[in-house]
């Protein structure tokens, strides 16, 4: 079992390491390798603009893919664990649309045309940032009441995907108020793109979300004891109220800072645990998690590949990750039964 | 010197104006090196006393003593070293081997970040070795057969090395050869390593059958304790359900129907 672990946890380094270099040197732009190479090397190129879209925008792009990706795969695995629903995930719980409802709200505010969404200024993007943070923790805190109140997991689901309904339905209320211009920016935010950090903002968002990963890896311990329940959970020593309350603030970070910076991306929170699953054969969640993390980050890699080498143009991540995480949904739920970790 | 004692206890559900309370007046014990049967029928409290017990929820009244000590006043670590749980809450555990799943049962004793010492991986064998389950360490739980669930849940509460160990209807849903050893196996539990065992049961005969002393929820909510084969002396076993049309017959050590009895006699 052991070994396994460390198969498929070489695997996915080997990837990640693969797909980075293919996202650095193919894109709408042709560069060849060997400048590619210099300009990472420090050499310098004879193009400038060449250095311009490596340094500025294939790494960065990079850098928030993969940070992107593993903290809404661990959001997600945090959430399933915690709801004690394996289809639960932080798009799914309306967590993402919360956070987007909350964009929605700061660029209203701003009149919406303060830069992009991702924010120009340093004030714009706190504030984006604040907004989505307060739009996640808003529909966390809906959904812990409703877990005291509707003991069935599936409900919870169901909670969830009304709250995310309302939240969407505010959003376009929102919008019908705003300008133009307000509009166009957030309907291209939706798209989702990993594309929208720039070099000054990767270490807010690295920081941050860095932080909140490390935190889900000191949870370890109780998340185990979640997977027998909240009484077994309670008869091992787990608080469990207080940890399943610092499991949905460390989700909401997560969640909250990629949906501002990078959109609302579906599907992966809710599908990058089970590959993880699937793969390495356990619910242990000491070996998931880490594999859950890469995991998260080598497909989100696989989606920006995908994204920028587009027939015409960029394609929108949430175009694809339906198609990478519906077959595999549809998968688990057809093969339930002989899946180990759902008997 | 009796490792739990409960003083006039008090034990329902609900809050406020809409409290319901389904046993009251409670002073029970329980002995180190006992199996204990709590028997009564559905709705009688059984499960409600458990939990109480385990301080899943609060006493309505009186106090819950263990070695000493008054159970709410201990943090929830030290109650987890105290009182191990076998309940019937469905698990999602499947995904784990038998050896992980008995490991959690290590999480009172372990640090922050839960690792197992060499002296934990040896209780965590033992226990898995003390309920037969050694054949299988290496299996998924979601491949185990209910029983055999049942017997990891147990080696579970016994690796958290707790003196007491209560079950919430361990044999419910266990076929006859299955619950016939899970009983051995409790009773050897209490009798062998000397821990304080309190299951709750609708299996009357193996109940009367392997358990030291009984507490019998009669139908007008009182507890009766005592020793098994002091109580089988009394009429107490006909106060159980109110039902006119079955009796408790001692030969067998469990209920027949009167009219059957009556063909017999006859």
């Amino acid at each position: 079992m052991r070994s396994r672990y460390t198969v498929v946890m070489i695997l996915l380094a080997v990837a990640l390491l693969l797909l980075s270099v293919a996202c650095l040197l193919l894109g709408s732009v042709d560069i060849p390798a060997r400048q590619v190479t210099d300009i990472l090397l420090g050499r310098g190129s004879d193009n400038h603009a060449w250095e311009i879209i490596v340094l500025q925008s294939r790494l960065p792009m990079i850098a928030t893919a993969v940070l992107a990706g593993a903290s809404l795969s661990v959001s997600g695995l945090l959430l399933q664990t915690t709801f004690n629903n394996p289809l639960a995930g932080p798009s799914i719980l309306g967590v993402s649309t919360g956070a987007g409802l909350g964009v929605a709200i700061v660029m209203l505010a701003m009149g919406g045309t303060v830069g992009s969404v991702f924010g120009q200024t340093l004030g714009s993007y706190v504030a984006t940032l604040l907004g989505a943070l307060l739009g996640a923790a808003v529909v966390l805190a809906v959904l812990i009441a409703f877990s005291y109140i509707v003991k069935s997991s599936t409900m919870l689901l169901i909670v969830g995907i009304l709250v995310s309904y309302l939240a969407s339905s505010v959003i376009s209320l929102l919008n019908s108020l705003a300008t133009e211009e307000g509009i166009h920016n957030y309907v291209a935010w939706g798209f989702g793109t990993f594309s929208g950090v720039s070099v000054d903002q990767l270490p807010v968002f690295a920081g941050l979300l860095l932080m909140s990963l490390f935190a889900s890896l000191l949870m370890v311990k109780p998340l185990n004891a979640l997977l027998l329940g909240t009484r077994y959970a309670e008869n091992l020593g787990v608080n469990t109220r207080r940890t399943r309350h610092s499991l949905l603030l460390v989700t909401g970070v997560l969640t909250a800072v990629v949906t501002a910076f990078c959109g609302p991306i579906g599907f992966l929170g809710l599908v990058v645990p089970h590959i993880a699953r699937l793969t390495l054969r356990t619910s242990n969640h000491s070996r998931l998690l880490p594999a859950t993390m890469l995991s998260g980050a080598v497909i989100a890699l696989l989606c920006t590949l995908l994204s920028v080498n587009g027939m015409h143009g960029i394609i929108p991540i949430n175009a694809i990750t339906p198609i990478i995480g519906v077959p595999i949904i549809l998968y688990i739920i057809v093969n339930r039964r002989k899946i180990q970790y759902f008997n | 010197m009796a490792l739990l004692i409960t003083h006039n206890l008090a034990v329902g559900y609900g809050r406020g104006k809409q409290t319901t309370v389904l046993l009251r007046g409670l002073d029970l014990k329980l002995e180190p090196g006992h199996l204990v049967a709590l028997l009564g029928r559905n709705g009688a409290g059984k499960s409600t006393l458990l939990r109480a017990l385990t301080c899943s929820s609060l006493p309505l009244e009186g106090t819950i003593e263990v070695d000493g000590r008054n159970l709410q006043d201990l943090t929830q670590t030290d109650r987890s070293r105290l009182i191990g749980l076998v309940a019937t809450d469905r698990i999602q555990a499947g995904g784990l081997t038998v050896t992980e799943l008995v490991s959690l049962g290590r999480q009172p004793h372990t640090g922050f970040l839960g690792r197992l010492s060499e002296e934990d991986r040896a209780l965590v064998a033992q226990a898995i070795h003390d309920v037969g389950m050694s054949h299988k360490a290496n299996d998924y739980v979601a491949g185990l057969s209910d029983g055999e669930r049942q017997k990891v849940m147990i080696a579970r509460a016994l690796a958290q090395s707790t003196p007491i160990i209560v079950l919430d209807e361990p044999t419910a849903f266990l076929d006859v050869a299955s619950r016939i050893e899970t009983m051995q196996l409790l009773a050897s539990l209490a009798h062998d390593q000397g821990k304080a065992v309190l299951l709750s049961s609708h299996d009357v005969s193996q109940s009367l059958l392997m358990a030291d002393d009984l507490w019998l929820i009669t139908s007008n909510r009182e507890v009766v304790s005592g020793t098994t084969s002091d109580l089988l002396q009394t009429d107490v076993m006909n106060r159980i359900f109110v039902s006119t049309s079955i009796e408790f017959n001692p030969n067998i050590l469990d209920y027949q129907s009167v009219s059957k009895k009556n063909d017999q006699d006859a």
